[in-house]
């Protein structure tokens, strides 16, 4: 059959919608549907990827590897194959996605329309940066699109959750790599000036610092800065992953948990730091080995809050953190990292600049301190990520994105009745020109 | 070593996940289906995953006409000849009843189109002394149920020329594979209510190249279904007509 009527959700699962998803396996089975916002694995985490008030159509069927040139290293593929099978398939061969997020579950497509960035952005830019050629379904017809042939549709399509057409394949220029694994130095820093500090010194491809998000006083900001150069091992077999099998009681991330669980993580790296060897996919993709560990957080879900601050704004996010401390609401496993200027888009997430990235379980107390926070990022002139905003509201969201009016007026011309508008897109009236 | 497949319904999930793990290994492939765009962006995306040849050609269970191109090809592989069946088609049993001129594309799609090719090839087989067929059947052709037996019989019928063909292939080297798939996450089973205990495409082929690889006769796919049909086949008449399972 064509539809499956469901109940779905994003990764945080604290927004879920019930409605008709179809899933093509093949082009002429997309053709055939009406306009509707695509979707992929459904790994942005509000409700980027959900639809309320009609269908929505899943990509992950249309996966295949469409080209490879040898010479030039781009890669062709359908929108809904996922950056870990990329990687997974190209990597042997010596090729390497230019920017990986933290999930080899997201697409192609989803990576494109989320512009997502990676632990080397300040080196390599944005997902999109690579993106030389889009395909692009709209009103049933597909047509390619390049920088070149199409300069305003690529930047209101790259980061333009999926607004301007369902993208249905895409080239991307891969680099080429001499092994299979990363060489990680890992250091820990007590602190929060000393994890800046770090942060800014670094001169390795890929960086990024993990943050014990409940520590306190003079340990506010401790935690371990990765540093990541690929290496030249072969790799090793993988180990098989795990999955959390069921929806776990709420109290699986409680207070005492977590800070165990960031006591153990922050000694596990000796004090003096240490180097080690990974394979790519478990340097890239670290929770991954998990399935589905977004169940860990019970039924409510959760959210993330993930903001960027200009580089003279470090204190204002120094703050936010002590707040964030304070609450004793966090998460394991907060992430800071420096960003470059690269943007592929007009709603593009990265600006130059330091990104924060903390869980928080769905209870009102959280939403309460997110809502503040987000006051806080406007007031430092900074920018939320929607690919995980589930609570903003549209004047906060509208502020942080100068080319909105651009984007929304490009959005409107590709598809002038809405017909692509998600939950999202609805809540942020992103649409409104 | 490699080897030659050609893959008749070459478009659906599970072949396609098929056609992966045998590109993944290094085979030729020859991917044949009605949808020619979509077997020639499979045929790509094998190429790529490291099958050493692959390329799409039609097959039509309902028109013998396309089929000599493809035993053309066949004739020209190198090595052994492989063939895997992952045709088939299953209207709703309501559609079928208003409609009984239905019946016939079913048992040409799911039996006599298969069994067509397959009766052609099997002589291959036997010339080269060696290779293996691999025939999806359905855990629907064990037992007429009220809610799908024509497809179920149409399914029942090709079990039993893949039993024939093994009895008779064996005797020259060659094996046939008899796969029934219970429920598979695929665009046949997408939508449709009252599904449970869906496998993914991938696991499915995973357990049909296994089952290649140690000659097995009959395999169930998830493996539970061996048991859960194993129970449905021993319920007895008089018990189960009056069910509606």
């Amino acid at each position: 059959m064509i539809w499956n009527h469901l109940t779905y959700s994003g990764w945080g699962r604290a927004l879920a919608v019930t409605g008709d998803i179809a899933r093509p396996e093949r082009i002429s089975a997309l053709r055939a549907l009406p306009a509707a916002p695509a979707i992929g694995n459904r790994r942005s985490y509000g409700d980027a990827c959900i639809n309320g008030a009609g269908p929505v159509i899943d990509m992950t069927r249309l996966d295949r590897l469409l080209s490879f040139d040898e010479d030039t290293g781009v890669l062709e593929a359908e929108a809904g194959v996922t950056l870990g099978e990329i990687t997974r398939l190209m990597a042997p061969r010596g090729w390497l996605l230019p920017v990986l997020p933290g999930t080899g579950f997201a697409t192609l497509g989803g990576a494109i329309a989320m512009d997502v960035h990676g632990k080397n952005h300040h080196n390599a830019g944005s997902f999109g940066q690579h993106v030389s050629a889009i395909r692009l379904m709209q009103k049933g017809k597909a047509r390619q699109i390049t920088a070149k042939s199409a300069p305003t549709q690529m930047r209101a399509t790259i980061g333009g959750l999926g607004q301007t057409g369902v993208i249905v394949s895409a080239r991307v220029q891969m680099i080429p790599v001499s092994g299979e694994t990363m060489q990680v130095r890992e250091s820990r820093v007590t602190g929060w000036d000393e994890h800046i500090a770090l942060l800014d010194a670094s001169e390795a491809t890929y960086t990024v610092g993990w943050l014990d998000a409940g520590a306190r006083g003079a340990a506010l900001g401790r935690g371990i800065v990765e540093e990541g150069e690929i290496g030249p091992d072969p790799a090793r077999p993988p180990r098989s992953p795990h999955t959390v099998p069921l929806t776990a009681p709420h109290w699986a991330l409680s207070k005492p948990i977590v800070r165990a669980f960031n006591a153990l993580y922050y000694r596990r790296v000796p004090a003096a730091g240490r180097t080690v060897t990974k394979r790519l996919e478990d340097y890239f993709f670290p929770l991954d080995k998990i399935h589905d560990w977004n169940r860990l957080y019970g039924k409510r879900g959760f959210h993330q809050f993930q903001c960027v601050v200009p580089p003279d704004k470090a204190p204002a996010l120094h703050a936010m953190l002590s707040r964030i401390a304070e609450s004793g609401l966090a998460s394991p496993l907060a992430v800071l990292k420096r960003l470059g200027p690269g943007r592929g888009g007009m709603m593009s997430f990265p600006m130059e600049g330091y990104t924060l990235a903390v869980d928080f379980p769905n209870r009102a107390r959280a939403r309460d301190l997110i809502a503040s926070l987000e006051g806080d990022v406007s007031e430092a002139g900074g920018r939320l990520y929607l690919a995980k905003d589930a609570l903003a509201a549209p004047d906060t969201i509208r502020a942080m994105y100068p080319e909105h009016a651009d984007w929304a007026a490009a959005a409107a011309k590709a598809d002038p009745d809405g017909a692509l508008e998600t939950d999202m897109t609805r809540r942020l009236a992103l649409r409104r020109t | 070593m490699q080897h030659t497949w050609v893959i008749l319904g070459a478009t659906s999930a599970m072949a396609r996940a098929f056609a992966r793990a045998l590109s993944e290994q290094g085979h030729a492939l020859i991917l044949a289906g009605r949808d020619m765009d979509d077997l020639k962006t499979l045929a790509a995306d094998c190429t790529l995953r490291g099958a050493s040849d692959a390329r799409a050609l039609r097959f039509d269970a309902r028109e013998a006409k396309h089929d000599a191109p493809i035993f053309d090809a066949l004739e020209q592989a190198e090595g052994t000849l492989n063939a895997a069946v992952f045709i088939g088609s299953m209207p709703e049993q309501a559609r079928i009843d208003d409609n009984p001129l239905l019946l016939q594309g079913v048992m040409q799609d799911n039996f006599t189109g298969p069994a067509r090719f397959l009766h052609a090839f099997a002589p291959m087989i036997e010339a080269r002394g060696g290779g293996t067929i691999v025939g999806v059947g359905s855990v629907a052709g064990d037992r007429g149920r009220v809610g799908n037996y024509a497809y179920g019989a149409s399914k029942s019928a090709f079990h039993t020329y893949l039993a024939g063909l093994r009895n008779r292939l064996g005797r020259a080297g060659g094996h046939v594979i008899t796969v029934k798939p219970g429920f598979v996450d695929s665009a046949m089973t997408w939508g449709i209510k009252g599904m449970f205990l869906v496998a993914a495409p991938a696991t499915v082929a995973r357990d049909i190249l296994r089952a290649v690889n140690k000659r097995r006769n009959v395999i169930y796919t998830p493996g539970f279904w061996r048991l859960i049909m194993l129970i449905i086949r021993t319920i007895p008449e008089p018990i189960f007509k009056k069910l509606s399972i």
